[in-house]
């Protein structure tokens, strides 16, 4: 073998060829900044600013790679590696150094305390200053919104009544003073009265074949958004979990473990829809003490 | 010139020593060497299309009524985030392909880490004395992931509102502390104003700083250790061979910078992504089907999809579903990656510091247990396209559901024994003598490289 080093013969490179690609490669990388740049004052659009930009930068780098490699000679070297851990005396030294100090501070140790409870305060009032980042989470997980009475809107604050919806078809409605409140988001269902199959403790909460559970996903919090009343399932987009709207929303399919909570329902005598009380569960993601 | 200014600068700063040793610093030549440098060219231009976009970003979720030269959302209430990032894209000039090139540059970012972690895996990199490395480089990761979805949720549009109440929801589901920590974290019940701003200050200011700061630890240490070097000739654990930084090194990687920087450019002028004014604001009434994270989060999503509905109950407390694939599958992940120099010393009691790399064949198992590993995340990939795959082949997101359920199983399985058997095959193939860089001599190479090596 060599004695230490390899070069590539400049004979095997091609000089001429090397200097005349870098040249037009630069020549083409000052055209195309000069054109991206004009075209940055003239309003052009997204591609051919994009084009020109990477033309620049696309040439002007190929022009380093090709000098790099066809006009710099390459030389393989080969070097010792120091080792990396410390010779031993220079290990002992310092090692001899630290404790030295620590002699000193150790022989102090009510000042040593008096140090360490000061650190201790200081961590103290960092982690202090977490707490005005999340307020205590109980109270507003544990919401159910909907109270007995309240009236069933649409976004456009519109009161839902029996004569509403054709069986078969659903609407978003919110309970009638948070219009738009997205945990409050519910989807109101039209099925067939004779198909529905809900619990008895629930035999009245669908007048009419109405039916209405929340819309936000029990699993990981996106819109329940499809009804298919094909199938009478409830489909959530993200995950593709499905619910049963004839059996109290049961999961049918996919990641989803719990039913979506349902909210009991009454009608006015003049046919008005109204909340019956609150969803029979907490709406949304499950949690730790749910 | 320049002379005089390094006169000046050596004056103030007595740099010349380390300025020879830097010029003359060594580096192994070998492609795969350049996919952390393509990472490092990446967060540069994030560095730069980001800043300037926090020029005109306006991060916060209070509604405004959006008027601007985009007509089809003009007079829909929408919030500042999204109404700013609208603005950005189409009345600033060169707004959409910064904020292309930023986005892409994120994917490319990832996507250029974990192919850097492939290869440091795959040529037991990991092992002594690059422990410390590895981990850094593994939290480098982990905060590019992060990073990378704090960046996408900000903007306040329908996609990166699914994603924002999918990360709530699986930070809520960790068992005891997560109602605690989603509030910590996300200011309250997600949606809530407060999200937006936080996210945002970590997005461009807390998370890059800890990148930044990482990073010189990473290159800091590389430079102290040196590079590994490929079997071969006269490499072994005492020596390092290479070509110098100065010049040729040096004029390459910059090349590659450019290339780096063309590449970005061109798929940000060219490749739309992201196109959030086609989604529009979140609107819980609105559905966004076929909805996916950006790649990176890919396996998470699928593990979602894919994990059976367990709920675990103890008494009135509740573990979800959700935890299992959203928190618990990405921590340990991320634990065997930690782990991985640990276990594998304390496996193969080899407590050696290494500088000569493995190939993958001269390493079946660890090779076949990374390839088994890199199929189970493949597998879990897909599934987060599952409804796209469902339509793409006309069959239902149940069927395509079942035979991904059996293949997360089955296919790292088979991979990892083909991999174990061909890495036999190709050792007995090269008669490979096993460890070759303690011997003070060069690396015995496989009988037919070492020939060929003295015909020359």
């Amino acid at each position: 073998m060599n004695e230490g080093h390899k070069t590539v013969p400049s004979g095997l490179k091609n000089e001429g060829f090397g200097t005349l690609l870098v040249v037009i490669a630069l020549i083409a990388s000052f055209a195309a900044g000069v054109g991206c740049l004009f075209l940055y004052w003239t309003g052009g659009g997204n591609m051919r600013l994009g084009g020109t930009l990477a033309l620049f930068f696309g040439c002007l780098g190929f022009a380093l790679v090709v000098w790099s490699h066809q006009l710099m000679e390459y030389r393989e070297v080969v070097e010792p590696r120091e080792p990396l851990p410390s010779p031993q005396p220079e290990r002992e030294s310092s090692e001899q150094t630290f404790v030295a100090g620590a002699a000193e501070i150790q022989r102090r140790s009510l000042l040593k305390w008096m140090l360490a409870g000061g650190g201790a305060l200081m961590a103290a009032m960092f982690i202090s200053l977490m707490r005005a980042l999340g307020r205590s989470p109980e109270a507003s997980l544990s919401e159910t919104f909907w109270k007995r009475g309240q009236r069933l809107m649409t976004i456009d604050g519109k009161p839902l009544t029996l004569a509403s919806l054709q069986p078969g078809t659903s609407v978003i409605v919110f309970p009638e003073n948070s219009i738009g409140a997205e945990r409050a988001q519910t989807v109101l269902i039209r099925v067939q009265q004779q198909l529905i199959d809900l619990p008895r403790s629930r035999a009245n909460w669908a007048p009419s074949g109405y039916v209405a559970y929340s819309r936000v996903c029990t699993h990981a919090g996106c819109s329940v958004g499809i009804f298919e009343p094909e199938t009478n399932l409830l489909l959530c987009p993200c995950h593709q979990s499905t619910f049963d709207v004839l059996r109290a929303a049961t999961p049918t399919g996919g990641p989803a473990d719990r039913p979506l909570p349902q909210l009991p329902l009454y009608a006015d005598p003049d046919g008005t829809l109204r909340a019956g009380g609150h969803f029979s569960d907490q709406p949304g993601p499950g949690f730790w003490g749910m | 010139m320049i002379e005089g200014l390094g006169r000046w600068f050596d004056t103030r700063l007595h740099l010349a020593k380390f300025a020879r040793r830097a010029l003359n610093h060594v580096f192994p030549d070998h492609w795969s060497f350049m996919l952390g440098e393509i990472a490092l060219y990446c967060f540069v231009v994030l560095i730069i299309t980001g800043a300037y976009m926090a020029l005109f970003f306006d991060g916060s979720s209070k509604q405004v009524i959006y008027h601007g030269s985009y007509r089809a959302l003009d007079g829909v209430s929408v919030s500042a985030a999204l109404q700013s990032t609208i603005h950005f894209s189409f009345d600033i000039p060169a707004g959409l392909l910064i904020r292309q090139m930023h986005h892409w540059a994120a994917l490319i970012f990832i996507g250029a880490i974990v192919c850097h972690l492939a290869r440091l895996f795959f040529t037991a990199t990991y092992r002594r004395p690059r422990e410390l490395n590895w981990m850094i480089g593994l939290t480098l990761l982990l905060l590019a992931l992060a990073n990378g979805y704090f960046g996408y949720s900000i903007v306040g549009d329908l996609l990166s509102g699914a994603g924002l109440r999918i990360g709530y929801a699986i930070l809520l589901s960790v068992p005891i502390i997560g109602p605690g920590l989603a509030f910590l974290f996300f200011g309250g019940v997600v949606p809530t104003d407060a999200t937006l701003p936080r996210l945002y200050a970590l997005h461009i200011f807390v998370v890059p700083a800890l990148i930044s700061i990482l990073l010189a630890a990473h290159l800091t240490i590389i430079w102290r250790q040196k590079h590994t070097n490929y079997p071969g000739p006269q490499r072994t654990n005492k020596s390092i061979v290479g070509s110098r930084v100065w010049p040729s090194y040096a004029a390459k990687s910059t090349g590659l910078f450019f290339l780096v920087f063309a590449a970005i450019a061109a798929l940000g002028g060219l490749v739309q992504i992201d196109p959030i004014w086609i989604y529009g604001p979140y609107d819980p009434a609105a559905i966004l089907p076929g909805a996916q994270p950006d790649w990176y989060l890919g396996w998470v999503e699928g593990a979602m999809r894919l994990f059976p509905g367990v709920n675990l109950h103890f008494g009135r407390y509740l573990v979800p579903e959700v935890f299992f694939p959203g928190m618990l599958l990405p921590l340990l992940v991320f634990a065997v990656l930690y782990a991985y120099p640990f276990v594998e010393r304390f496996l193969s009691l080899d407590d050696k510091p290494h500088h000569v790399l493995l190939l993958p064949w001269q390493q079946p198992f660890n090779t076949a247990f990374g390839c088994a590993a890199s199929m189970f995340l493949l597998v879990l990939f897909f599934a987060g396209g599952d409804d796209v795959i469902a339509v793409a082949t006309g069959r239902s997101v149940v069927a395509i559901r079942t035979i991904l359920r059996i293949l997360v199983f089955v296919a790292p399985f088979v991979t990892g024994v083909i991999v174990y058997a061909l890495c036999l095959w190709k050792q007995r193939r090269h008669s490979f003598t096993p460890l070759p860089e303690f011997s003070e001599e060069p690396a015995v190479m496989p009988a037919g490289q070492v020939q060929r090596q003295e015909l020359r």
